[in-house]
Formats: C-alpha cells, structure tokens, sequence
C-alpha cells in the first residue's frame, strides 16, 4: 500500500499583526497610567468597603502619619505653581524661578512655610527625606494648614478635599484636621481607604 | 511567516549584468518583540486597576459659629438617639438615648460585636440616629471601622460628633 502523504504546512504564523496590536494596546495603558504619586511617607490606610472611587484631577490631599505629622499635597502643576504663588504674595515671600518649579515638582510636602524656601532649595531626594518633613502646623494658634486649605480652594474652587490617614493616627490629630477643614468650610471630603470585601452576612439579613 | 518580510525582491533590475552583492534577508523575527509588548502591556494593565484609590465620603454637619455649642445636635428624638463612644484598645462602648440615663455596654470592631449590636438597634428603630464620639484614645483606623459599620448595616443617618464631658465621665465608671 503505498503511503498517504500529508503536506506540511509551515506552523509559523505571522507576527506582525500581532505586534501591532500590542504595542496599540501598550501605547494606549501608557497614555492612561498615572502612577501613584511618589509621597514621602508610608501609610497604611485602614480598610472599608466603599467602593466609591476618588477623582484622577483636581484634588487636594491631607496626609497623616502614624507620628501625627500632617502632610498637604495638592494635584497638578499649574494647580502648584499658582498655589505658590499665592502663598508668596500672601507671606511676602519671594521665591526664585527654581523653587517655584521644584514647588510644581513636589506632589506632597510637610514643613511650615516658614521653613519652605529652605525646603525647595533641596534635591529631590532630600525633599522626601522624613527629617526635613516635620509636618504643617495645625494648631489653632498657628494653622498653616488652614491657610494651605484656603489658598488652594482660591486658586482653583473645583478642589475637592481627600484625607489619607494612617490607621494609627491618634484620634486628636484627626479631630484638629477635621475642625480645620470645617473652619474653612469644606464640610463634605473624602476619606481614603482600601478596598475590603463586604461582609455577606448582613445581605442575609437584609433579605429576610 | 513569523517574520516582517523588507527585502525588495522582484523584478527591479532585471536585464543588465550588473553584479550585486549577496543580499542577506531582512526579515526579522518579531516573536520576541511581541513578547515584550505584551509584557508591558500587563504591567500597565495591573498597575492602572489596581492603583486607583476608594474614599469614604463623609458630609460633616455645618458648624454654625453663632449657636453655642451645647445647643448643637440636640434635635434628635430620644427614641431615635444612639451613641458609640469609640475608646482606646479597639474598645467601643454603645448606649441608647440621652447620655443622663445611659446603660452603656462594651463591645468591639468584630462582626459580633459592634454590628450585631447595631443590627439589632436599626432594626428596632430603622431610622436610628447614630452619633459616633471618639475619645482622645481612639485612632483613626477605629473611626473609619465605625463609619464602615454604618455602611454595611445600611445606617444613612450618622454624624461624627465631637464627644462631651458627660461620655467621658460615663465610660470611666465601667
């Protein structure tokens, strides 16, 4: 019997659609990411399970040590520099181009604004260093983080107001942060956690 | 066929005699580029869900800097009135009513303890008044624990409030 011959076909397939898909897809998260902004300080968020989520742009953020140092950052460049500028004309402080720029640079920051020009005159890496972010004042005698508050709503009023805490932050530094927004006016902020599974129990209940 | 296919074959110099060097192919193996682009193609994948934040949004009663503070959030009906006073040690302490006959009792963060207890309450009273007082020893992970509570036993009616000599005086005879 003679043998039935199968023709081979070749097992490589072409690539090139294939890469260009992914090198589309790739282009496309690229553009999309935005990174977690580098802070100077750990903190471990306490767990909930809200699921609402926090705006990309256009939010302000008070950050909380387990130490109680209390950190402002606020979100954008422009948003930045004209903050900065505020506060200069508000302190009749006279900041250079560079300070002004390294300020646009900085996403969070802890340091009366007595201390600021200092801090701006430092490289990158020393501007996260915990020594040289002793934390803003929130005392009612001296509360900058009111001012930094007021100033950044000034500047741009569509701010919305995010608190990021520690799970260990002592409850006072909590209540000082909270009475100062509301000083301010700003009644209704965000308090961010991390994602934790909602209990199933309690939709049984519910169905009962 | 894996291969992106540049060499220029045909009949473009055809005729004349002309000698030309040994064209080496110039097709290239694009596997190990594919390969790459979808690895970063993960990684931006998994970074950009997973880093986006949740928030708990929290509207805090307006403070009118008039009224003195004693007569702030005194409306609510008795009946309707519940207070956790958070304390320190993951601790919470719970009673009904005005804090003048207050039978308070102990609990804590877990499922047994606060919720079952706050379950119990809401269903009783379904539009129950929670109050949550935190004391200079709680932190900031049990108020979150406390708001949290109100979202999943479905509690719409709840106020950070600030916590008063009375409470104090109160969880110290326990």
């Amino acid at each position: 019997m003679p043998k039935v011959k199968i023709p081979r076909k070749s097992t490589t397939v072409d690539m090139t659609a294939m890469c260009d898909v992914a090198f589309l897809l790739l282009t496309f998260f690229m553009l999309t990411t935005q990174f977690k902004s580098d802070d100077p300080v750990v903190v471990d968020l306490p767990k909930s399970i809200a699921v609402i989520k926090l705006p990309d742009t256009d939010i302000m953020t008070v950050t909380m040590t387990k130490e109680g140092r209390v950190l402002y950052g606020i979100d954008g460049k422009f948003n930045r520099e004209r903050l900065i500028q505020k506060i200069s004309e508000k302190y009749n402080i006279q900041f250079t181009e560079e300070e002004v720029r390294n300020f646009s640079l900085t996403s969070s920051f802890g340091v009366p604004i007595s201390q600021l020009k200092n801090f701006l005159s430092l490289n990158p890496a020393d501007r996260q260093a915990e020594v040289n972010n002793p934390g803003i004042p929130i005392d009612s005698a001296n509360n900058e983080l009111g001012v930094w508050v007021m100033q950044g709503r000034l500047s741009n009023p569509k701010f919305r107001i995010a608190i990021r805490g520690d799970g260990k932050v002592p409850y006072p530094v909590v209540k000082k942060v909270i009475n100062t927004l509301q000083d301010k006016n700003v009644n209704k902020f965000n308090l961010i956690t991390n994602l934790e599974a909602k209990p199933i129990e309690t939709v049984v209940q519910k169905k009962q | 066929m894996a291969e992106l296919d540049t060499s220029q074959s045909g009949g473009k110099h055809k005729g004349k005699g002309k000698k030309r060097a040994k064209k080496a192919s110039t097709r290239v193996d694009l596997t190990p580029m594919v390969d790459l682009g979808f690895l970063l193609v993960t990684f931006f994948m998994l970074t950009t869900t997973f880093s986006k934040p949740q928030t708990m949004e929290i509207n805090m009663p307006v403070k009118d800097k008039s009224a003195p503070t004693e007569q702030q959030g005194q409306d609510i009906k008795e009946s309707k009135a519940f207070t956790l006073i958070l304390a320190g040690d993951n601790k919470v302490y719970y009673y009904s009513g005005m804090v003048q006959h207050a039978d308070p009792k102990k609990c804590d963060y877990s499922p047994e303890g606060l919720r079952k207890a706050l379950l119990i309450k809401s269903h009783d009273v379904p539009d129950v008044f929670v109050s949550i007082k935190a004391t200079n020893d709680a932190n900031y992970r049990n108020v979150i624990d406390a708001l949290d509570e109100m979202l999943i036993t479905n509690i719409s009616h709840y106020a950070l409030v600030d916590i008063t000599p009375e409470d104090i005086a109160l969880i110290k005879k326990l």
